[in-house]
């Protein structure tokens, strides 16, 4: 089976398929820059939380503080929340088009998968994000970490075909 | 207190928790994009080394913004150096403390234990496993599970997908074994 008939994937939605509600306009790539600047949002808040700290991590994985559970909990609720007022208002995207939900299946991938990036995060105390932010902290053998990281998705493009999904 | 005092504090959850979470509607209203931060490794790969591998052969450059948004949160990191850093020690649970206190972990200075994580640690065993099998196991779990805890477990979550449900089940009880039975030997090395 050709590997493009299935998308596993939840965070690149339209590469694998054929038809997509993905942006049809053609931006320039310097309409890419306001990602940049939540990117610096995003990072900041990583930091001064301590979701990058591989003490808190650890404290997480040992049900010896709250923190961790009220970030991610709280980030939900309010993800949730905004979700349903675009699907409510059928809000539309800045420049106008529709915004796009893809339901995704399940496969066995999110079971094997998940338990091993849970041994790497326990590990590493840094899930992707957390890595890019403690290398702009000052933690630049994090880069080290980082490419270890593409490594291992490079490993898993390489032998998807031999793997259960 | 000066609102840059404030501001150097750490955050409580209370606080970041909601602001993460409005990233999701931001990035859909902002163009359609779905928040998640693992696919840029894969966007890497593409880029770098595709090596003819399918899962590889695709036009990377239109997933541009990922690769800005990861950029972004690299230099978030810069700015919180430069104009928000808190000289204080991290405060953890006392539990934790005198667990690590058995492995020679006792600087509490940054964020990460400086013992583990430095380029010199990087000649250990210690830090091989730590760093480098880690990150490995990151890479490969994330793209496996088809995301991460940013495209999982909020932005899945968020859209109330059951498969996401399972994969954050599944990060958790992969952290929790690792972090309770197996990262205690690791750290006796």
């Amino acid at each position: 089976m050709p590997t493009g008939e299935m998308n596993t994937d939840f965070e690149v939605r339209s590469l694998d398929t054929i038809c997509n509600n993905a942006s049809t306009i053609d931006a320039p790539w310097y309409y890419n820059i306001k990602y940049l600047f939540i990117g610096v949002i995003f990072g900041i808040i990583l930091v001064k939380t301590e979701v990058i700290s591989w003490f808190r991590i650890q404290e997480m994985f040992r049900l010896q503080s709250f923190h961790m559970y009220g970030v991610i909990g709280s980030a939900v609720v309010v993800g949730m929340a905004g979700v349903w007022l675009i699907k409510k208002f059928k809000l539309k995207t800045f420049a106008g088009e529709p915004v796009d939900f893809s339901k995704k299946k399940f496969n066995r991938g999110q079971v094997y998968g998940g338990l091993l990036f849970g041994f790497g995060w326990a590990l590493t105390g840094a899930c992707p994000g957390p890595m890019f932010a403690l290398v702009g902290d000052g933690f630049a053998v994090f880069l080290v970490v980082i490419l270890a990281a593409v490594t291992g998705t490079w490993v898993y493009g390489l032998l998807r075909n031999k793997l259960p999904h | 207190m000066h609102v840059i005092d404030w501001l150097r504090q750490p955050w409580p959850w209370y606080i970041s928790g909601p602001l993460i979470g409005l990233m999701v509607p931001a990035l859909l209203l902002m163009g359609n994009k779905h928040f998640g931060i693992s696919s840029s490794l894969r966007h890497i790969c593409a880029a770098c080394l595709p090596a003819k591998i399918p899962f590889f052969q695709y036009d990377w450059k239109k997933e541009l913004w990922n690769l800005f948004f990861v950029a972004g949160i690299f230099l978030g990191g810069v700015v919180v150096v430069y104009y928000l850093a808190d000289p204080s020690a991290v405060q953890v649970n006392p539990a934790l403390t005198a667990e690590l206190k058995q492995y020679g972990i006792t600087d509490y200075t940054h964020v990460n234990p400086v013992e583990l994580f430095s380029w010199s640690s990087l000649g250990s065993l210690k830090g091989i496993i730590i760093m480098l099998g880690g990150g490995f196991l990151v890479g490969f779990g994330t793209r496996y599970a088809g995301g991460c805890t940013s495209g999982h477990s909020i932005m899945g979550l968020s859209t109330l997908q059951l498969p996401s449900l399972i994969a954050t089940i599944c990060f958790m009880a992969g952290g929790f074994i690792m972090a309770n039975l197996i990262l205690p030997f690791i750290l006796r090395l």
